[in-house]
């Protein structure tokens, strides 16, 4: 077994870090005096300089070293967390990342930043600061936080957590360190050791405790035990001028007198401190709830989801071997694994479903930098974080969503005079929302802006050949152009949208996730982009159904009701293809008729009532045969053609059946809708 | 097809209906007995159908569409050769339908012929070469064109009348 990169862990650790930096800075800006956020940011970037320091990346460290006493003064109250700060930090946020991602490249702006913070902090703006300016006045404020009182004697007593010596810490180097800080005593404290029969050579049971003489080293003590804080007993506290003389230091009890060869300087102390607790650190910050997590790497995930699938088949195919059988243990047997595998099932692909809200995060930074660079005043609202999609599919979501949401801010908001003049609030409004709808999980963006303009739709896609001027395009038609190729309304082309790529690309995207794309718009109030998409989940709950001597899955949660097609209705074959279920038309579809089936038409058919989105449409079958966990594979290239199905599954019997792209058959189904009003 | 490679072809000669084909043995996966295929409706006769190797969900092809051959029903000794061929540059596991499966064999280079260009009942971009063996024909089809999906037919179509063209 090879061991991941290390450099490579910390990246990563590193790049997760710098989110959370982000989104604490982001929510600073609107909560500015919430000490949790001002710790969770020191936090982090503490964390950052810790590891950075120890995987070797020096500028990193010694960046945010500096970066960390700046923001030292927000933690300490001394300097309010101004939006001008915010700013700052976020630009040294994402110079860190570039430290991190590129340490060899050369790196500059670092002191820039730096002197801006400082700046930034003492008062100022920050704004006109510029690389190679002189240092400002203000920059030796981080200096000018009051010193300790010199030199002065100390006491620090730990002992490390039961599991620390597992994970590999070596209480020696911390001695070490500890040392490097000034003069000190090391006793061991041997009291808790236990009789050798019961002793477990991993646990450290030896306590140490040291004298020292530095100056207040609470700060440096707490860097030496940064990655185990956790569990162990540490304090720190300043002695008594009284207990001076180390000789007459009255050994704790049952300390044994293991004096380490440590060069013992005495000097004592100049005024008595008051015996103030650091008190156990592990007290001290009781971390957010956060559950304990591991990193796997994806490719075990999809690894595991296969070994699942296949389970998963043969688990069918036993059921229906035991069906058939008149073996009541083996009618258990099969029983109990068909419920234990629906759970493994359930475990391994909620492994891999993560809340879309690690997406919608991001996008905070990015209004952020919008509403910066294009002057426009914006709140940015998010709703259904907690909606759940599969991994991939967040991935491959990021970037359609970022132009979604530039191309509403960008064309879709108007700036603030104009919303002045058309009585609307100078704020625009994004609205990010993400909501399960049936098999699928709709998610729009939604601005408040001018809307489409759709004259200026249709000339510009006269203009770049997309159309031609006779061409008659419903008002969807006409929405939908954006979405072309080399299309592109905006006056003039700005930096972040308006280069004509971008919404085809959007498109694509989506289309290659088997999701589906929809405009509406308001002139004047604004429009909004919708994205529908498949759950893609590997393994589904399905209805098996037979057309002629075909066997055809359903996805179950695409399936709203199953009836029986009414006589009338059959013999009727012609022209009405509705249904009327409870006041309401439904389209439906002769599967037998779409799929070309040769067999004799069956008395009693039956209709299963599908849904995607808002539309219904039902599937006429010959049979509904039952329900079954359906592994999806993907068609090879040779079939991907067929869009009536999204992929085929496995039998219990061995057996391929097909799946039924509901989506697109709700959509053939709706083109009967159309032509009936047409008629 | 001159540049044909001088060693010999370890070929698996198969039969459809009265041709002897031989295909490249070393991407050849298995061979199964025929097993139920499932019919996928409005898919392109060629590849009708989808087996199941192994867990894996396979398209079978059938050769015989595209050499306009006679389709009876299948006997006893139908079988399955599963191979790996390239769809439009894409490794793809798939099924190839065989009245019947001689034997592996060597087929010398030298005895490979290009397909002639007249005379011929077969689109001639569906074979490689001819090779001869006691005296009679063997047909090495080229998979990778047979099994072309629409989209890429066309563009290869468009690409060599413009080669043409110039």
């Amino acid at each position: 077994m090879s061991f991941p990169d290390p450099t490579e862990t910390f990246r990563q650790e590193a790049r997760e870090l710098l989110e959370q930096l982000e989104l604490g800075l982001l929510d600073l800006e609107q909560n500015p005096a919430n000490d949790d956020l001002i710790n969770s940011t020191f936090r982090a970037l503490h964390t950052i300089k810790g590891s950075g320091a120890m995987f070797g990346f020096t500028a990193v460290a010694a960046f945010v070293h500096e970066f960390e006493t700046a923001f030292d003064q927000v933690r300490k109250g001394q300097s309010p967390a101004t939006p001008a700060l915010i700013g700052v930090a976020l630009d040294a946020k994402d110079h860190i990342h570039k430290l991190i991602e590129e340490p060899d490249a050369p790196q500059t702006g670092g002191q820039a930043i730096l002197e801006a913070l400082r700046i930034v902090i003492a008062g100022g703006t920050g704004a006109d600061i510029v690389l190679d300016e002189a240092p400002a006045p203000a920059a030796s404020i981080a200096e000018a936080a009051p010193v300790a009182t010199g030199e002065q004697r100390w006491r620090i007593r730990f002992r490390l957590p039961g599991d620390s010596l597992v994970y590999g810490t070596n209480p020696l180097l911390l001695l070490d360190e500890i040392r490097a800080l000034g003069p000190c005593t090391v006793v061991a404290l041997t009291d808790t050791i236990p009789s050798l029969d019961v002793i477990d050579p991993e646990v450290p049971y030896i306590g140490w405790q040291i004298d020292m003489v530095a100056d207040d080293p609470r700060e440096a003590i707490d860097d030496v035990f940064l990655f185990l804080k956790d569990g162990m007993e540490l304090s720190v506290e300043p002695l008594a001028e009284e207990a001076a003389a180390p000789a007459s230091e009255p050994v704790p009890e049952g300390a044994a007198a293991v004096q380490l060869p440590v060069a013992v300087a005495i000097k004592a102390a100049a005024e008595p401190a008051p015996r103030a607790k650091v008190a156990k650190v592990a007290d001290k910050e009781p971390a957010p709830a956060a559950s304990s997590s591991m990193r796997v790497d994806a490719e075990r995930l999809d690894e595991l989801m296969d070994r699942v699938g296949e389970l998963v088949i043969a688990q069918a195919r036993l059921t229906q071997i035991a069906n058939m059988s008149q073996d009541g243990n083996l009618k258990t047997i099969a029983e109990e694994l068909e419920r234990l595998s629906s759970g493994l099932r359930d475990t391994t692909m909620g492994i891999r479903m993560v809340p879309i809200g690690t997406l919608f995060g991001r996008f905070r930074r990015l209004i952020h930098d919008l509403s910066r660079d294009l002057g426009k005043e914006i709140e940015f609202v998010t709703t259904g974080e907690d909606t759940e999609l599969d991994k991939t599919m967040i991935e491959r979501l990021a970037d359609p969503l970022v132009h979604l949401i530039r191309n509403s801010v960008d064309h879709g908001l108007e700036s603030a005079d104009k919303r002045l003049a058309a009585g609307k609030e100078a704020k625009g409004t994004v609205r990010l929302s993400a909501v399960y709808a049936g098999a699928e999980v709709k998610i729009s963006v939604t601005d408040d802006g001018a809307g489409l303009n759709a004259e200026r739709i249709r000339a510009k896609a006269e203009e770049n050949g997309i159309i031609t001027p006779e061409q008659k395009l419903t008002e969807q038609e006409l929405n939908h152009l954006i979405f072309a190729p080399g299309f592109s309304t905006a006056k003039e082309v700005t930096s972040l949208s308006g280069r004509g790529v971008g919404m085809d690309v959007v498109k694509r995207t989506i289309d290659g996730l088997r999701g589906s794309i929809d405009v509406t718009t308001k002139a004047g109030q604004g429009s909004t982009m919708t994205l529908r998409l498949p759950l893609t989940l590997a393994i589904i709950d399905g209805m098996l159904v037979r057309v002629g001597n075909g066997r055809y899955t359903i996805p179950l949660a695409a399936v709203e009701e199953c009836v029986e097609l009414p006589d009338g209705v059959e013999a009727n074959a012609r022209g009405r293809n509705f249904l009327d279920i409870r006041g309401s038309l439904v389209p439906f579809l002769r599967m037998r008729e779409v799929f070309g089936t040769k067999a004799p038409i069956e008395p009693h058919q039956k209709v299963v009532i599908v849904s995607s989105g808002e539309g219904r449409v039902g599937l006429v079958v010959d049979q509904i045969i039952g329900n079954n966990q359906t592994v999806i594979k993907q068609l090879s290239k040779l079939h991907s053609g067929i869009k009536s199905f999204s992929g085929a599954t496995i039998l219990g019997d061995g057996t391929v059946a097909l799946i039924l792209d509901t989506a697109h058959l709700v959509a053939f189904g709706q083109t009967y809708v159309d032509q009936g009003r047409a008629a | 097809m001159s540049s044909a490679p001088k060693a010999p072809m370890k070929a698996l000669t198969l039969r459809l209906q009265d041709e002897l084909f031989a295909v490249e043995a070393g991407s050849v996966r298995e061979i199964l007995d025929l097993v139920p295929i499932t019919e996928v409706p409005n898919a392109p006769e060629f590849v009708a159908g989808l087996i199941n190797v192994r867990g894996r969900v396979v398209p079978l092809a059938d050769l015989r569409v595209m050499f306009g051959m006679d389709r009876p029903e299948p006997n006893q000794d139908t079988r399955i050769v599963v191979m790996e061929i390239d769809i439009d540059g894409e490794p793809t596991i798939a099924g190839i339908l065989a009245d019947k499966v001689h034997d592996v064999t060597d087929i010398e280079a030298a005895s490979i012929e290009d397909a002639p260009k007249v005379g011929m009942r077969w689109r001639p971009e569906f074979i490689k070469g001819i090779g001869k063996r006691n005296g009679g024909f063997i047909i090495i089809p080229n998979l990778g064109r047979i099994f072309e999906t629409q989209g890429a037919r066309s563009a290869h179509l468009a690409a060599s009348e413009e080669r043409s063209a110039s």
